[in-house]
């Protein structure tokens, strides 16, 4: 598997990248916190946490007895170039800011 | 205040790139002027590579152009471990209100991994300096365009393994 099929792989999946957006929201989260808010059980929640680190996009530091999880951006920055920018991105980024702006709207 | 778990975590960010190159052009392009003009802000990097050396990032022609101050950032080198593992301390002196925050600490780590591909990860504590984190972390580009941390070390691996780098600021030194 090539690096970008472990990021489009690790991505294909709601729970990852609901643990993508709460490292987001917050970086270097402990798996205690990441798991109390999915409804899964630790395993699951670590199986998960083990693909997202296999594609580069989690990095797990130990401070002390806990294990950190931080959000690596790079890889997705790196797909991004290879695979948005090349074909679409004046488009892509004119719809993004049509939708942002529609929702703010109605927001 | 006392500093909480939830404080520490949110303090430090850590950014990591696979680049195919040996070690030592990854730390030659982190450390050397020459370099360092060549991808990302394209500042002139200046350090004295010895614990408690001086180190400088110089603005180039453009950021000139537009008024900011001969140095952009400055710091002192804490660790310098060639090529493995290079510490400084990092402000940005560009711009008062991030210079009144006071220094972070930066470490680039340099892991030499199989088949010619080595690991950089770049670990910044930018504990108690808000607008530091804020723009090391790209949000003050806003949405979509990238910048910080992420934009730099995507263009640094362009550098080194395409030969040049994508879209650096282009600083005309």
């Amino acid at each position: 598997m090539t690096d970008d099929d472990r990021v489009f792989k690790a991505l294909a999946d709601p729970t990852r990248r609901f643990l993508l957006d709460r490292l987001f929201s917050r970086d270097g989260r402990t798996l205690t916190e990441l798991e109390s808010e999915l409804d899964m059980t630790r395993f699951g929640v670590m199986k998960h946490l083990r693909i997202l680190e296999d594609a580069g996009l989690v990095i797990s530091q130990k401070t002390g007895r806990e294990k950190r999880h931080f959000l690596n951006p790079v890889p997705i920055r790196l797909v991004h170039d290879r695979w948005i920018d090349k074909f679409t991105e004046r488009r892509v980024s004119a719809l993004t800011d049509l939708k942002r702006q529609l929702e703010e709207e109605s927001a | 205040m006392t500093a909480t778990a939830d404080d520490t975590a949110s303090t430090t960010q850590i950014y990591r790139v696979f680049i195919r190159a040996e070690p030592q052009a990854i730390w030659d392009a982190i450390t050397t002027p020459e370099w360092t003009q060549r991808f990302g802000y394209g500042l002139r990097d200046d350090y004295e590579l010895r614990p408690g050396g001086k180190y400088r990032g110089y603005s180039n022609k453009g950021m000139l152009a537009m008024g900011l101050p001969e140095v952009a950032v400055d710091g002192e080198v804490v660790e310098s471990d060639p090529p493995r593992k290079l510490v400084v301390t990092w402000r940005m002196v560009m711009d008062p209100s991030m210079a009144a925050e006071g220094f972070t600490r930066l470490t680039y780590e340099i892991v030499e991994g199989k088949g010619g591909v080595t690991r950089l990860s770049v670990i910044h504590d930018v504990a108690g300096t808000p607008g530091h984190g804020a723009m090391v972390a790209g949000v003050l580009q806003g949405p979509g365009s990238g910048g910080g941390w992420t934009w730099i070390l995507s263009d640094l691996k362009s550098l080194l393994e395409n030969g040049q780098a994508m879209t650096t600021y282009q600083g005309d030194w």
